[in-house]
């Protein structure tokens, strides 16, 4: 294979980050874990909000991840796509808005 | 109608080759971990039983439906079906021990000729009996359309296979059209009581529609209530979450999809000792069509059959030797061992 600087065999590694600092490695994980719990969200919905923040942080690990649990956790192709135009949404939306402060830029030195 | 590997020929349909595959050296020039190292690893090897609990009968290959994953390579072009003189050597043996229940699976169990007199005479016997209908039998045909009423006349417990809440991805594994069946079937198990009344209990069964292994059933279990309770009003008891083992039809999608390394490594990776503590084959007898007595129905579809060739089969069956027995394992066994553990009647764990 050539070689890149994403592999896929390194996603089930992530548990090796403990290896250089296992302290933090485990206060990060036991949060990782309790955060995926059911709470006032479903298990269900909090995969697809991972799907999306996925898609939104371009991380090809989470994306792989977060697309298996979403189907594992019974999610439809459909509602998986849904969550990713959502952050599509808010990604095209955070750079439009901001055209906001062009516009008052321009206002402000243009005769 | 898609066809069996059977009837296509395919060389998967052979249970040797099948075994070559799961024991197969990869490109990479090693080898899957035996199951039995992990579980000698967990101290469970040999593999013994813990006591003859459950008396699993298929009584035969043939079913209405071609699902994708089928472990028993069953459909409509399958012929194999118990006859009534392996039935009765069946019911001669519960006659005369103290299993407790019997567990009715197929094929389509309802397509033997056979089953109804044999669920009569097993309510003679006071055993507990659970049936595996694939729910779609019961509107195949008027003949079938019964079911319910008669299933209620015997009380038994009815385990229903729905792999999931939407549509297109029922079809997807188990047929074209299986969703809206299903659905009907089961609104006519509730109007009948059963998922209502406590005294009939109604279970779905979840099999991932691809190459990954189940969430928790807990969680399943949930969404299958919320999502079938509002847009069809049906009620059901559990959802067992069974994990699909690397055999038979599901073996061949993992090959023919690229997917099955990748699959048998999660399988491995997700072992758990106290799931394998727990499995099936330790408090299951399964009873082939032909009467030949194997560890689980999975071992059944491979031909391995118990270890002991002097109870081989349901004429010589003799409970005290068998509860001696070890138990037969192989590659595909790491199915039943991942998280929580999977078996016919769920998470084991």
């Amino acid at each position: 294979m050539d070689k890149t600087y994403y592999n896929p065999e390194d996603l089930p590694k992530f548990g090796n980050i403990s290896e250089f600092q296992p302290e933090l490695a485990k206060k990060f994980f036991d949060y990782y874990g309790d955060v995926f719990k059911e709470g006032a969200l479903s298990e269900r919905e909090k995969s697809l909000i991972a799907l999306a923040v996925a898609h939104t942080i371009q991380c090809p690990y989470c994306i792989d991840a977060y697309t298996t649990d979403s189907l594992q956790k019974g999610s439809t192709e459909t509602e998986m796509m849904e969550a990713v135009h959502v952050a599509a949404a808010i990604r095209g939306g955070s750079s439009l808005v901001h055209a906001v402060q062009m516009m008052n830029k321009v206002k402000e030195i243009s005769m | 109608m898609t066809q069996s590997l059977k009837k296509q020929q395919h060389q998967l349909s052979d249970s040797i080759i099948q075994l070559e595959v799961l024991n197969h050296v990869r490109e990479k020039g090693d080898n899957f971990t035996p199951f039995g190292n992990k579980l000698k690893e967990a101290g469970l090897l040999p593999l013994k039983p813990t006591g003859i609990e459950i008396f699993q009968v298929n009584v035969g290959k043939m079913c209405n439906q071609t699902c994708k994953h089928c472990h028993v390579d069953a459909g409509p072009d399958r012929k194999e079906i118990m006859s009534r003189e392996t039935m009765e050597q069946c019911l001669h043996v519960l006659a005369k021990t103290d299993i407790p229940t019997v567990d009715i699976t197929g094929g389509a169990p309802e397509m033997n000729p056979h089953f109804r007199w044999f669920v009569e005479e097993l309510s003679g016997l006071k055993k507990k009996i659970m049936v595996r209908c694939n729910l779609t039998i019961i509107l195949a045909n008027p003949k079938y359309n019964d079911l319910p009423e008669f299933f209620k006349q015997h009380k038994i417990e009815v385990i229903s296979s729905l792999p999931h809440f939407v549509a297109s991805k029922t079809d997807a594994q188990r047929g074209e059209g299986v969703f809206d069946k299903s659905i009907k079937a089961l609104q006519m198990l509730n109007s009948v009581g059963y998922g209502k009344e406590s005294d009939l209990p109604l279970h779905l069964v979840y099999n991932p529609a691809g190459a990954f292994l189940p969430t928790a059933q807990h969680t399943l279990e949930k969404e299958f209530k919320r999502k079938l309770k509002q847009q069809y009003h049906i009620d059901f008891n559990h959802l067992y979450v069974i994990t699909n083992l690397p055999i038979s039809r599901f073996l061949e999608y993992l090959l023919r999809s690229g997917n099955y390394e990748s699959y048998m490594q999660q399988l491995i990776d997700a072992f758990n000792p106290e799931a394998a503590r727990n499995v099936m084959c330790r408090n299951t007898i399964s009873i082939g069509w032909d009467g030949y007595l194997y560890d689980c129905d999975f071992n059944q579809m491979l031909d391995l059959k118990v270890k002991n060739t002097a109870v081989q089969h349901i004429s010589h069956f003799d409970i005290d030797t068998l509860n001696q027995r070890e138990i037969v394992i192989n590659q595909h066994c790491y199915g039943c061992t991942a998280g929580a553990g999977s078996s016919c009647g769920g998470e084991v764990t």
